[in-house]
């Protein structure tokens, strides 16, 4: 089923985003055509094959990213609020949810 | 003085003999950066004042000075985090943003004594081919400045192409060194997954992203890799495999190496004069005395419809964090939280960050997910068996790196499908997991700069090095750039 613009609305505001008119019109055809050629994935029967998630190699799958449960020095409040655009008493100040 | 042809090692025993200061050559590198960035606006940050105290304290410290890096200028791609410098990801969503931390390759780095001269510009997100997805404006290929150095970290290789640093920091998800490299007449590896600790690499698609390096010669590669590979707690997907001795290992003989020919992908698409030139190189490894075997990739041509649903998916997910509440960029005047994060995203993202969230939103949205991301991730599983496969009858698969040499600034801009076929013979090696490295062989009738690649098994660094390095030998690409600190300084 082709994308529409109307499919495109709807996903863009799943992620947060805010697309004008034009790039609507901009990016139907374009993501229309880039999932048309990843469609090209069908032709292949992959009924009998393992999906690749987990570590890339046999090592890395092998190592483990245990440690002990004991606490390790942190950034720290002030740091970790440092680059936030707007701070207030060692909080993130964020404008009214509802 | 000119220090552009000079090697890591030769740049290193002339400082420890003390024929060279520290300061002299990050002086005279931060020079011809601040110089030839009016041209190929390859730096975003270039930090002169770190940059020089850091030599001084080299010169002045005899232990600093004989550590292995030693006042050896680097550049980092503006998608890696140094501590005290900004990274921006080529991005207006970071705005001021100034990590607190730097990354564990960056840490090893410094410990090693190399000397960061500055932050680099990349596409945005490292989302591109071209560079010219920067916020900040593309950045100009030193061989022609009308054409593209390639991306996503064409900042890095257009520094070390021009003859500013001798070795920089990239990095790949789908080819994104090895790809700028081939355009700029330069070798750019991609490691093994899981080799450099992504630990401070702002993440795009964390199955496929790896820290790359760039250099002018195989052995500079493999000297700063020595220094960067290794466990990091940091990085869980980091493996527990030990880091050879990378230098010692080169100029071997390659006698009976087996150097495998995909012949399949070597057909449409490919340009003839690049075709000619990398075909020539198969030549040139049998007179070295490898041994050439075909082999067969057959799920190769897969790879740019399996990359661009996993990567896309993947940083659907990693750019959901810029959302203008704890750093960078915030859109003023929001009326409430939703329209806050919704300006936020809307202003601070450029248009291919956009389109691959968006792209990467769909392909994991309900109904989809087995039809898309499923389906990629076991077409992807075959990729990775054919290598394998091919890998039990030779030591490195030869391709070429790029379809075709630079291409024109704005060329490709309106076509997102053909800028990211420019990924063809890269993005197996991410997908894969697998290293990679692109070595220059030729120049075109235009005068470009031509690459070939060579991908090796899991962990298979030092032969690859050693293949590649042996072709350099007998090989070396002499040619410089129009845009180069040899002619800059005359």
């Amino acid at each position: 089923m082709p994308i529409t613009e109307s499919d495109i609305r709807k996903i863009a505001q799943l992620a947060h985003l805010e697309i004008t008119e034009e790039e609507l019109r901009a990016y139907t055809p374009q993501i229309a055509e880039i999932v048309t050629y990843v469609e090209q994935l069908n032709a292949l029967d992959t009924s009998a094959v393992e999906p690749s998630t987990g570590g890339l190699t046999p090592e890395g799958e092998r190592t483990t990213a245990d440690r002990a449960d004991e606490a390790q020095p942190s950034l720290g409040q002030e740091l970790a609020l440092d680059q936030a655009p707007d701070p207030a008493s060692g909080h993130f100040r964020v404008p009214k949810v509802l | 003085m000119d220090f552009s042809e000079y090697s890591i090692e030769t740049l290193r025993s002339r400082l420890s003999n003390g024929e060279a200061r520290a300061r002299f050559v990050v002086e005279s590198s931060l020079d011809s950066a601040e110089k030839l960035n009016e041209t190929l606006n390859a730096f975003l940050q270039i930090d002169r004042a770190g940059a020089l105290a850091r030599a001084d304290e080299i010169d002045s410290s005899k232990n600093l000075r004989n550590a292995p890096l030693a006042g050896v200028p680097v550049a980092i791609k503006d998608n890696i985090c140094v501590r005290g410098l900004q990274a921006s990801c080529g991005s207006r969503i970071l705005g001021p943003y100034h990590p607190p931390y730097s990354a564990t390759a960056i840490e090893r780095l410094q410990k090693a004594g190399a000397v960061i001269i500055g932050k680099t510009n990349c596409d945005e997100f490292a989302m591109g081919s071209s560079n010219e997805n920067s916020a900040f404006g593309a950045v100009k290929n030193p061989w022609d400045t009308a054409r593209v150095p390639g991306g996503s970290s064409g900042g890095s290789a257009a520094a070390v192409a021009a003859g500013i640093v001798p070795a920089a920091l990239g990095s790949e998800t789908g080819g994104s060194v090895r790809q700028p490299a081939s355009l700029c007449g330069i070798v750019g590896f991609k490691p093994t997954y899981g080799r450099i600790s992504r630990y401070g690499l702002v993440a795009f698609a964390s199955s496929l992203d790896q820290i790359g390096i760039f250099g002018r010669k195989v052995s500079d590669i493999a000297s700063v890799l020595g220094i960067v590979a290794g466990r990091d707690t940091h990085d869980a997907t980091t493996a527990d495999v030990p880091v050879p001795d990378y230098v010692g290992e080169l100029a071997g003989d390659i006698k009976g190496a087996r150097i495998g020919f995909p012949r399949e992908l070597f057909g449409e698409g490919l340009d003839d004069e690049v075709r000619a030139a990398v075909l020539k190189t198969i030549e040139a490894y049998r007179e070295l005395g490898a041994e050439i075997v075909e082999v067969e990739l057959p799920h190769a041509k897969y790879c740019i419809a399996v990359y661009y649903i996993i990567a896309t998916a993947e940083a659907s997910s990693n750019l959901a964090r810029y959302d203008g509440v704890r750093y960078g960029f915030r859109a003023e005047e929001a009326k409430d939280l939703k329209h806050m994060y919704r300006a936020t995203r809307d202003e601070g993202f450029g248009a291919e960050v956009k389109r691959r969230i968006m792209l990467g939103t769909y392909v994991l949205s309900s109904g989809y997910y087995d039809a898309y991301y499923r389906k990629a991730q076991q077409v992807r599983t075959l990729i990775k068996h054919d290598f394998l496969r091919a890998f039990e009858t030779c030591d490195a698969v030869l391709t070429p790196t790029t379809p075709t040499t630079a291409f024109l600034i704005g060329e490709k801009t309106d076509d997102p499908l053909a800028m990211y076929l420019n990924d063809i013979y890269t993005c197996t090696a991410n997908l894969a997991g697998i290293p990679g490295i692109n070595v220059p062989c030729a120049l075109s009738s235009e005068g470009l700069p031509i690459g070939f690649q060579l991908l090796g098994a899991h962990w298979s660094e030092p032969t690859l090095f050693r293949l590649a390095d042996a072709y350099e030998r007998a090989h070396p690409f002499e040619a410089r750039p129009r845009v180069h600190v040899a002619s800059a300084s005359e």
